[in-house]
């Protein structure tokens, strides 16, 4: 257990490290829901750096495919609870302007009042969601 | 004779080749951390059940790590490398769509167990529950943006 407790460190860290990289480069929020959805359809001049990110974080999942298969697991719910799950998260985070990235990661760390507040409630809402449906 | 870095043309390159390592960098970073497992997030957002830490862990080591790396950047320069400004979301009031959207979207996320990063990257893997889930959740996204006001 404390080996897969480092580990989630370690993976944290480098989460943090990439959107602290993108901030540096490109002078952007590292939220994923945001990045994508500000390219349904394509809002801005130039979505380049969208994409190119976007490319990258598939890149890593087509490569584990590969080199470390059980690193992705399956969830274990219906495929009308998954369908259900992919609309709520979808319209939720756009509605509230981020997910776990650019709410929980980058704007925890910039003690963003809005998204301290917008964790407390996923987490919240998540946590109930997780305990009445079941593992 | 023009420097490398002045080129128009090679900066466009650049600028596009560090946003696409920051993606692999950020998706490695979830894989690694065991994000891209539904059973752990919902075994990290069940508390009544064996609860499983560790995707906090993993929340805090980012928050960690981006706070420091942040001030840092902030203090230290006046634009980043790729853009003329810093786009820092400068809101601080709360709103019912904020707490709106987090509520469902934590909803999302206890149900299907997956969010929008690990969910894009199982679904590049070829996770068929995560293929499922993202073609739901850019419905979702596309709803929101179709219905709401933006």
């Amino acid at each position: 257990m404390p080996q897969t407790w480092f580990l989630a460190l370690a993976g944290g860290g480098l989460i943090g490290a990439a959107a602290a990289l993108l901030f540096a480069a490109h002078g952007r929020i590292a939220g994923v829901s945001g990045i994508v959805g500000a390219l349904l359809p394509p809002r801005e001049r130039d979505p380049g750096w969208r994409v190119a990110f976007l490319i990258g974080l598939i890149a890593a999942g087509a490569v584990a495919s590969v080199v470390a298969p059980d690193a992705v697991g399956s969830s274990p719910r219906s495929l009308g609870a998954l369908v259900m799950a992919g609309l709520l998260v979808g319209y939720g985070t756009r509605l509230g302007g981020g997910c776990t990235s650019g709410h929980g990661v980058c704007g925890v760390a910039r003690l963003s009042v809005r998204s301290i507040a917008a964790v407390a409630t996923f987490l919240l809402t998540g946590a109930i969601t997780a305990w009445v449906v079941g593992p | 004779m023009t420097a490398p870095a002045v080129d128009p043309r090679g900066r466009r390159v650049a600028s596009l080749v560090v946003a696409g390592l920051c993606g692999a960098l950020f998706g490695t970073g979830l894989l690694l951390a065991s994000m891209t497992r539904p059973d752990v997030i919902i075994g990290f957002l069940d508390v009544t059940r064996g609860w499983d830490p560790r995707a906090g862990f993993v929340m805090g080591g980012a928050v960690m790590v981006y706070a420091v790396a942040f001030r840092w950047i902030r203090r230290r320069s006046g634009a980043p490398w790729f853009d003329r400004e810093f786009h820092v979301p400068p809101r601080r009031d709360l709103d019912g769509r904020l707490l709106a959207g987090a509520a469902l979207f934590g909803i999302g996320w206890g149900l299907g167990g997956f969010c929008p990063g690990p969910g894009l990257v199982a679904a590049a893997s070829g996770n068929g529950t995560a293929l499922v889930f993202v073609a739901a959740m850019l419905a979702g996204m596309w709803i929101q943006h179709r219905t709401g006001r933006d």
